[in-house]
Parts: C-alpha cells; structure tokens; sequence
C-alpha cells in the first residue's frame, strides 16, 4: 500500500513539474533560445524562473539539512561531493551545446513528448543513446553513476 | 543589448519558476532524492526492479503534464520547435552525452543545485549557460542558420 502511495507521489511530482515548466515557459525551445540568444533580441524570461525555483527550492532543501530521512521514510540520497573535476566542466559545456542547439533539455522535451511533439520523442531516443554511449565507453571505470 | 519585450514575460517566469522550486522541495523533502530529470531517465537504460517503478511514474507524469493542464486548467503549452531533424537528433545526442558526463542537467544543476548551494552545480550552471550562449551565437549571428 505504501508502495503504491509513492509512485503516485512520484507521478504527482512529475506532472506538478512539468506544469512549472509549461506555466513559465521554458517547456518551449524558442523560449530558452531566446534567453540565450544574449546579443540578440533577449528574452530574460529564464533568469525569472531560475530565481522563483531557487528561492522557493532554498527553503525546501534547508528543511531537508536539518533531517536524516525522507518523510516518506527511507535514506537521504544527496550528493555529498565538492570537488570541481575535468568530466564536470566537459559534460556541461557538451551539454550547453546541445541545448543551445534545440532549446531543449530533459524536463521540457518529455512535456513536449506529452503535447504530441515527435521530434520531442526523437530529440529524447536522441539523448538516451548519447547517455549510454558516455555510460558505456566513458564512464566504465563507474560502477553507479551518481547524478548531480 | 536588445531586451524582447515582446516575448518576455516575467510574471508567468517567476510563478512557473516557483512551481518548479515546490516540485523539487517536494520531492526531496518526501522523497529524499534530487529531482534531477537526466539523472531519473538515465537509470532507466539499465533499470533495476526495485527503482524502475518510481523513475518510470515520474517520467509519464512530465509526459501528462499538458493532458491534465489541458483537463484541469484549459492550459495548452505553446511549444515552437524550429530545428530540423538532424539538428534535433545532434542536440537530443550532446545533451544526453553531456548531462551524463556532467552528473547533471537544467533541473538537477540548476534548479536543485543551486537551491543546495552546491559548488559542483554553481560551476556546472554556469559553464552549460555559457555553452547555449555561444552555441546560439555561433548558429544564430555568425554562421546563420
């Protein structure tokens, strides 16, 4: 029973995530390329939703410090490292270069999926073979991959 | 520098964006994970029995996300998508690639790592916006496409 009280969870929070993202506009890609369109006609639209996340995200993970386990019981799983390292820095700046392509990340292309995009649904198939290929030939000294 | 007023709207920005923030306290707070999207997906490739469940739920509700704004609120996401599929297919391949090098995407670096104060996030944040900013100069004013 508590099993399936937190997939709905999960799905809840799924969906509650994509609507902050259809609301503030970013599950759109001209949108983020117009926020990085910086020399161009900007849009600072994006600056707006990153500041209304943080502020409100400041709060939540101050109240999960202060804890040492989830509410609805079981571990805590947040990245403890601090280290600043090569694949970091090369990972991101690979991955700004695909979203400065498309203007799309993870989050916005499987809202898209949802409002019947197809080329969202090649972009995601897209972007889970580059996940295993990097997994695969540059990540095999990585047993588990700890994201973020 | 030319601002969009035309297109910028930071009203919505700042509610959506706010939303996105409850969205990751929630998921944290109850269940004690970072709300990272690449990092959900990922584990989907070689998915284990005892977590395919929730990755799986979170995924179809990003997926429904428009079906139940349409249901709930009359909200239909404008969603323009001008790139070809070539480019769509290179850009859907870099951002898997990378955010899987990067330990990280939009959501698990931005939103939640800088929510957390994270070093790694601040750093991985800046350097992808940096990354999109001359990706789109480079295709947008130098080689025009």
């Amino acid at each position: 029973m508590k099993k399936h009280f937190g997939l709905i969870s999960q799905f809840a929070i799924g969906v509650l995530f994509g609507w902050g993202l259809i609301i503030s506009g970013m599950s759109n890609p001209q949108k983020i390329l117009g926020f990085l369109d910086l020399t161009g006609n900007w849009d600072p639209s994006l600056a707006f939703v990153m500041l209304g996340a943080v502020l409100v995200g400041l709060g939540g993970f101050y109240v999960v410090s202060k804890r040492s386990e989830a509410f609805f019981g079981g571990a805590l799983h947040i990245p403890t490292r601090r280290d600043i390292t090569k694949p970091l820095i090369i990972g991101s700046l690979i991955f700004g270069a695909g979203w400065g392509i498309a203007g799309f990340c993870p989050g916005p292309a499987l809202v898209a999926i949802g409002a019947g995009h197809l080329k969202a649904l090649v972009f995601v198939v897209a972007m889970l073979v580059g996940m295993e290929i990097c997994e695969r030939f540059f990540q095999a000294h990585k047993k588990k991959p700890n994201p973020t | 520098m030319q601002i969009d007023w035309f297109s910028f709207a930071p009203i919505p920005a700042l509610l959506g964006g706010m939303i996105l923030g409850v969205a990751a306290s929630l998921y944290v707070l109850l269940h004690g994970r970072i709300l990272g999207i690449s990092g959900i997906i990922s584990g989907l490739l070689h998915p284990s029995l005892s977590d395919a469940g929730w990755r799986v739920s979170l995924v179809l509700g990003l997926i429904l996300a428009p079906f139940f704004a349409a249901l709930f609120f009359g909200i239909f996401p404008i969603v323009e998508i001008d790139s070809g599929w070539v480019a769509i297919i290179v850009a859907g391949f870099l951002v898997g690639f990378g955010a899987q090098y990067g330990s990280g995407c939009t959501s698990g670096h931005g939103v939640c790592g800088l929510s957390r104060l994270s070093p790694r996030s601040l750093v991985a944040t800046l350097t992808f916006m940096g990354a999109g900013f001359v990706m789109v100069f480079i295709l947008r004013h130098v080689i025009w496409v």
